[in-house]
């Protein structure tokens, strides 16, 4: 079978998870699509789950109630073990990353990461990502009869419900106790949308001036276009932003159709984390910034007169 | 207390990269410590220099030109290095069992790694390892103190952010914000050359990939690239507006 963990959070399924049903569809492999849901409470999870599975396996246990890499893992090895799963798709985000590894080693399985495709050529299961920084397009083959793969959110397009919903069943689980006990936890808000989620990507650097030019100029161009506010790491460091809107490297991927810098100049590890945008716009004094080479469309300026003129035009 | 912090060797962010035959060719390229891998050294020193452990050991696992790389930890203050000889491109998975087998030998009770390779874009080796010794972990650390046997700390999650603590031994992964990775000094230069950097050939069997890269390559979306003189800001403003809308049509 085909087994992926789902992510679940208040009743519903994370946008990756359906993009994974279809990652899993598109293979054409043997086997059910299976969906794992682990959680504490998670009925409206199981039973949105069916409409997209040929079978869900439900572990619905309060010590299930928070994320832990080691309980996540030791779920999902066992039940790969049990349903001979000869693939396990699992989302490719932080937590996603951190337990995948672990599943890979318990089930001696190839671990093909953040992958954007994924194939089944009739004797091996080979997938494209990114490496160096986003720079290198690379395929890779798993050597072993079963593979972990995370999947990057976006890399495919959502699932769509079925009329008919699946069967569900109940799984019994053996978990080791938890050793990393969280003693605090700060939610990030911020009003806007994600940076995940969003298709038009504002974001700033050290060339917009200071913080509060950074409000006035990245954060109401921002708020005009309904788009997501990005930063890059000079200015996270600097404290000028918070660590949940910085892109690149050491941040977070984004892919929008349309990604606006402001006063960024473009190093490598920035444009790791968003080269791969639909349409990227570059605003900064300096025409020989390396962020130009990358630009669809570049203004040679100073923002804080060209994005004020923006919002005036849009 | 020993800590194990691994070094891999990447090329500078700002090198050049060139496919050969379906392979990225880093045969002239400069290559570096994994600039997250730093962030674990010096931690490793500041507990070490904290009084909270004994001994610090940076571990390597590639061809001959990784003992330049090993040579920088060295030079930043670790005690002594290990440099797993193997010219095959192991994958994390693989790589995390050459790992585990030595830290289990040098008696390790903290291995250190970077959150994710600058070569590969991969997050698997801490966790991977940690499985393997069937330790705790922790990942993508931006804080961390050491308590006796218990270490604390906070690092970025999904949702925001979370404090945390776990029994020693176990595996951490580390990356910006954590500390300030110190330069090497000239005199700590000159001493480190004559630290030991212990080479062990690594056993054909324990080199066996579970993925094989197949090919490579660099695709480069092809770029409009209308560059706006902006000294008229009011115009270039309206112009990009209207490029957006009538042209590229990614705003209403």
């Amino acid at each position: 079978m085909i087994l992926i963990v789902a992510e679940q959070a208040g009743g519903q399924l994370s946008k990756s998870t359906l993009e994974m049903v279809t990652g899993a569809r598109e293979l054409h492999r043997d086997g059910p699509v299976t969906l794992l849901v682990l959680g504490a409470n998670i009925a409206a999870a199981a039973a949105q789950a069916a409409t997209f599975a040929d079978q869900v396996l439900v572990a619905d246990r309060p010590e299930l109630a928070q994320y832990d890499a080691e309980l996540w893992a030791a779920a999902t090895a066992q039940i790969a073990r049990e349903g001979e799963a000869h693939t396990i798709l699992i989302a490719g985000d932080r937590a996603g990353r951190e337990f995948s590894p672990r599943v890979a080693v318990k089930l001696e399985a190839a671990l093909l990461e953040d992958v954007i495709g994924l194939r089944w050529t009739g004797s091996a299961l080979v997938a494209q990502r990114y490496s160096f920084l986003a720079r290198v397009t690379e395929t890779v083959e798993a050597k072993s009869a079963t593979a972990v793969v995370t999947v990057k959110p976006g890399a495919f397009s959502a699932a769509q419900p079925a009329a008919a919903a699946a069967e569900q069943f109940d799984v019994e689980l053996e978990l080791p106790a938890r050793r990393l006990q969280v003693t605090g936890k700060a939610v990030e808000k911020t009003g806007r949308i994600a940076l995940a989620d969003a298709s038009i990507v504002v974001a700033g650097g050290r060339g917009v001036g200071s913080p509060e030019a950074f409000t006035a100029q990245v954060e109401a161009l921002a708020d005009k276009l309904g788009a997501a506010v990005g930063a890059t790491r000079a200015i996270v460091d600097a404290g000028w932003r918070p660590y949940a809107e910085q892109v690149g490297q050491t941040g977070k991927t984004v892919q929008p159709k349309l990604y606006v810098a402001v006063g960024i100049s473009g190093a490598v590890q920035h444009l790791s984390g968003m080269n791969k945008s639909g349409c990227i716009v570059a605003i900064n004094k300096d025409a020989d910034a390396p962020i130009f080479k990358v630009a669809d469309y570049g203004v040679v300026g100073d923002a804080a007169q060209i994005v004020p003129a923006m919002i005036a035009a849009l | 207390m020993r800590i194990l912090t691994l070094v891999r060797q990447v090329p500078d962010a700002e090198e050049t990269i060139r496919i050969r035959e379906g392979k990225v060719d880093l045969a002239s390229s400069k290559l570096v410590v994994d600039t997250m891998d730093e962030y674990g050294i010096e931690q490793a020193l500041r507990f070490r220099e904290q009084g909270l452990a004994e001994e610090v050991v940076a571990v390597g696992v590639g061809p001959t030109r990784m003992q330049d790389a090993l040579r920088t930890a060295l030079a930043m203050g670790a005690d002594r290095a290990i440099h797993v000889q193997t010219e095959v491109m192991l994958d994390p998975i693989a790589l995390s069992k050459v790992i585990a087998d030595l830290a289990r030998a040098e008696a390790a009770d903290l291995i250190f790694s970077g959150g994710q390779q600058a070569d590969w874009d991969s997050h698997a080796l801490g966790a991977a390892v940690a499985e393997r010794l069937n330790w705790p972990q922790a990942t993508w650390t931006n804080a961390l103190e050491l308590n006796g046997s218990t270490l604390k700390g906070r690092h970025d999650t999904d949702e925001g952010s979370e404090t945390f603590e776990l029994p020693l031994p176990a595996v951490v992964t580390t990356q910006q914000g954590l500390n300030e990775p110190r330069y090497p000094t000239v005199p700590n230069i000159m001493r480190a050359k004559k630290k030991e950097i212990r080479a062990v050939p690594l056993e054909p069997s324990s080199a066996t990939p579970l993925a094989l890269v197949t090919g490579s390559e660099i695709q480069v979306k092809a770029r409009r690239n209308k560059i706006l003189d902006g000294k008229d800001a009011a115009a270039a403003g309206r112009q990009l507006v209207e490029l957006l809308r009538n042209e590229a049509r990614v705003i209403q």
